[in-house]
């Protein structure tokens, strides 16, 4: 496991992808950035790889 | 009352250098008695080398200011001969506790390792500090050292002619000139002997004010280290409140970029601020009160000819972290050995040029940490505090989120990686101890090894024989041999050995590793040793 996984490996993508709306329902713009940075910590914290975080901040960038 | 910094402890007094007919010459003259030029002159009298310290004034440090010291600062006044009075003095702590808005997110213990003479950290006043270096300038003067501080000494001019120094001194009885072979400026971040000489000082600039005042109170907080982010009492700002001597408080209140710095600084505005803070019935007196706008800068070399910079004046970082008068006391620690062997004629100048190395990795060190604690308590975007305040909401509930809360990371040792001295390394032993790295302490029957080692060469045969002295073309190395079964709890062992049964250190004078072996060979020695001393 030392490289970033952008094969598909969420099961049910559809679920997740509502469950991830759905969490933002309700919140302002700047509660909105507040819960993405939690969550954005929380997820860096579970993969804890400094190599896989740091492809993955690479792989985030917008394709120019 | 007359408070300590407002005693002269070096009155001017005319020295008969001001009527030589001819500028008087001297092997070394150290430009500032603050804490590093003391220190700095207090070790080259170890040496025996004769020191000139100039200062524009006559008394200690005004206020508090550098309060923070840490283990490895502790071990250096301790080989210059101080330690003692200064961590009897000062107060030792180990908690902190973190602040967000209205509550406390978390507290942290610092858990101090086993087997170390000096505790992690000690807070005095930089006055009792400057006052203690004093202390040891006098016995040392009672010894016979040649060791001066001449005060209201003003450096008004330098000139550096081929192998000479010439400075220009003012004094209340007008000017004199002084002769030396070398310079060493130790005189703060606003350094004049820099821009006499026309020296760069780049870096970045923080946008913020710091309001720092000294108060003195019979309170219950406790010996804690206190830091908020966001208070009720200091809107979208920070504070640290930290304890020192005497009931002495360090209050620091952010206060950001667009202030009228000496309106922040009258009483009547400050003393509402600290009220708010430490609760309207708090009885307080205000010491001293000073507003800082920090800087994170270097310059590019710390050595120009015979001229050396040290401590500030050689680089500036943000409060935050102990990196301040910490570092300035290894600069020092890392040069005057080195200047030693020069003046000798046993080590080429070229061996000072390592001194830009390595407390240039140093300075680089310190100003990436300091430059990201200042990032973390102000951030510099609105993306950059939404993740601070995620953090620290976060930290409040989870473990994780705790060592990414970044209030001042403080002040660890340099380990002289791909330094020009380093020499032989054994892999099999631990890395903590690789050359290159400071002297890690370790119990050693009834005393300390950081006892054992420092201003000389040291070879240390761990579980193993190696001879009592050596003379390395000129060069003294002193030999000793340690036991590790002396160490119950296992530290030397640990931390020098790892899984082997024996190994031999050679260490420099300012107790750091010049390389390690194994087994003992005398060309071995000898050949790191010309290495460390830029023989090589």
């Amino acid at each position: 496991m030392t490289k970033l996984n952008t094969k598909t490996n969420i099961s049910s993508p559809d679920d997740f992808y509502a469950d991830l709306i759905a969490a933002h329902e309700g919140l302002s713009k700047a509660e909105s950035d507040a819960y993405n940075a939690r969550l954005i910590l929380l997820l860096a914290n579970h993969i804890g790889e400094r190599k896989i975080l740091a492809e993955a901040l690479e792989a985030a960038r917008a394709h120019p | 009352m007359s408070k300590i910094f407002e005693t002269p402890l070096y009155p001017y007094q005319r020295s008969a250098d001001q009527d030589a007919p001819a500028p008087a010459r001297h092997p070394v003259i150290v430009i500032g008695a603050g804490p590093i030029g003391l220190a700095a002159a207090i070790d080259l009298a170890q040496h025996d080398i004769p020191v000139i310290v100039l200062d524009d004034n006559d008394k200690v440090s005004w206020g508090s200011r550098a309060i923070c010291y840490a283990k490895r600062p502790l071990e250096i006044l301790d080989r210059l001969g101080c330690g003692d009075e200064f961590v009897d003095k000062g107060v030792v702590w180990n908690l902190g506790k973190v602040f967000f808005d209205e509550r406390k997110i978390y507290e942290f213990d610092l858990l101090p390792e086993e087997g170390h003479k000096r505790p992690a950290f000690v807070n005095l006043q930089q006055y009792h500090f400057e006052e203690y270096l004093m202390h040891r300038v006098v016995a040392l003067q009672e010894e016979g050292k040649k060791l001066e501080v001449r005060g209201m000494n003003r450096v008004a001019g330098i000139e550096e002619q081929g192998e000479t120094v010439l400075v220009t001194i003012d004094t209340p009885e007008g000017s004199y000139r002084l002769e030396c072979d070398w310079l060493i400026a130790c005189d703060g971040a606003t350094s004049p002997a820099r821009k006499m000489l026309n020296m760069d000082f780049i870096g970045r600039v923080f946008e913020d004010n710091f309001l720092i005042a000294d108060v003195i109170m019979e309170a219950d907080f406790p010996t804690e280290r206190w830091f908020w982010f966001d208070p009720p009492f200091n809107r979208n700002q920070s504070a640290l409140l930290h304890k020192q001597p005497d009931h002495v408080w360090r209050i620091d209140l952010q206060l950001g970029w667009n202030i009228d710095k000496d309106e922040e600084k009258k009483p009547e505005n400050v003393i509402p601020r600290l009220k708010a803070m430490l609760g309207e019935d708090a009885k307080f007196e205000l010491e001293w009160v000073s507003i800082y706008t920090f800087q994170c800068r270097r310059m590019e070399k710390f050595r120009h000819g015979r001229v050396l910079f040290a401590g500030d004046s050689a680089h500036q970082v943000s409060p935050f972290g102990a990196r301040g008068a910490n570092s300035g006391l290894q600069d020092t620690d890392n040069l005057i050995w080195k200047l030693k062997l020069v003046i000798d004629g046993v080590a080429p100048e070229g061996l000072l040029d390592s001194y830009d190395y390595e407390r240039i990795l140093g300075a680089d060190e310190n100003i990436m940490n300091s430059s990201r604690s200042t990032d973390f308590i102000t951030p510099k975007s609105d993306v950059s505090r939404t993740f601070r305040n995620a953090v620290l909401d976060l930290a409040e509930r989870f473990e994780f989120a705790r060592p990414l809360v970044n209030s001042g990371r403080l002040s660890i040792p340099s380990v002289y990686d791909g330094s020009p001295l380093n020499g032989a390394d054994d892999d099999d032993l631990p890395p903590r101890t690789r050359p290159g790295a400071p002297i890690v302490d370790a119990p050693v029957g009834d005393t300390w090894l950081t006892d054992l080692i420092g201003n000389r060469f040291q070879l240390v045969g761990i579980n193993t024989e190696v001879p009592a002295s050596l003379d390395v073309d000129g060069v003294r190395v002193e030999g000793m041999r340690i036991s590790s079964a002396e160490d119950s709890d296992g530290h030397l062992q640990k931390r020098y050995l790892g899984a082997e049964d024996q190994a031999v250190y050679l260490f420099r004078p300012d107790q750091h590793v010049a390389a390690r072996w194994i087994d003992y060979s005398e060309n071995a020695v000898r050949a790191a040793l010309d290495t460390a001393t830029g023989r090589a």
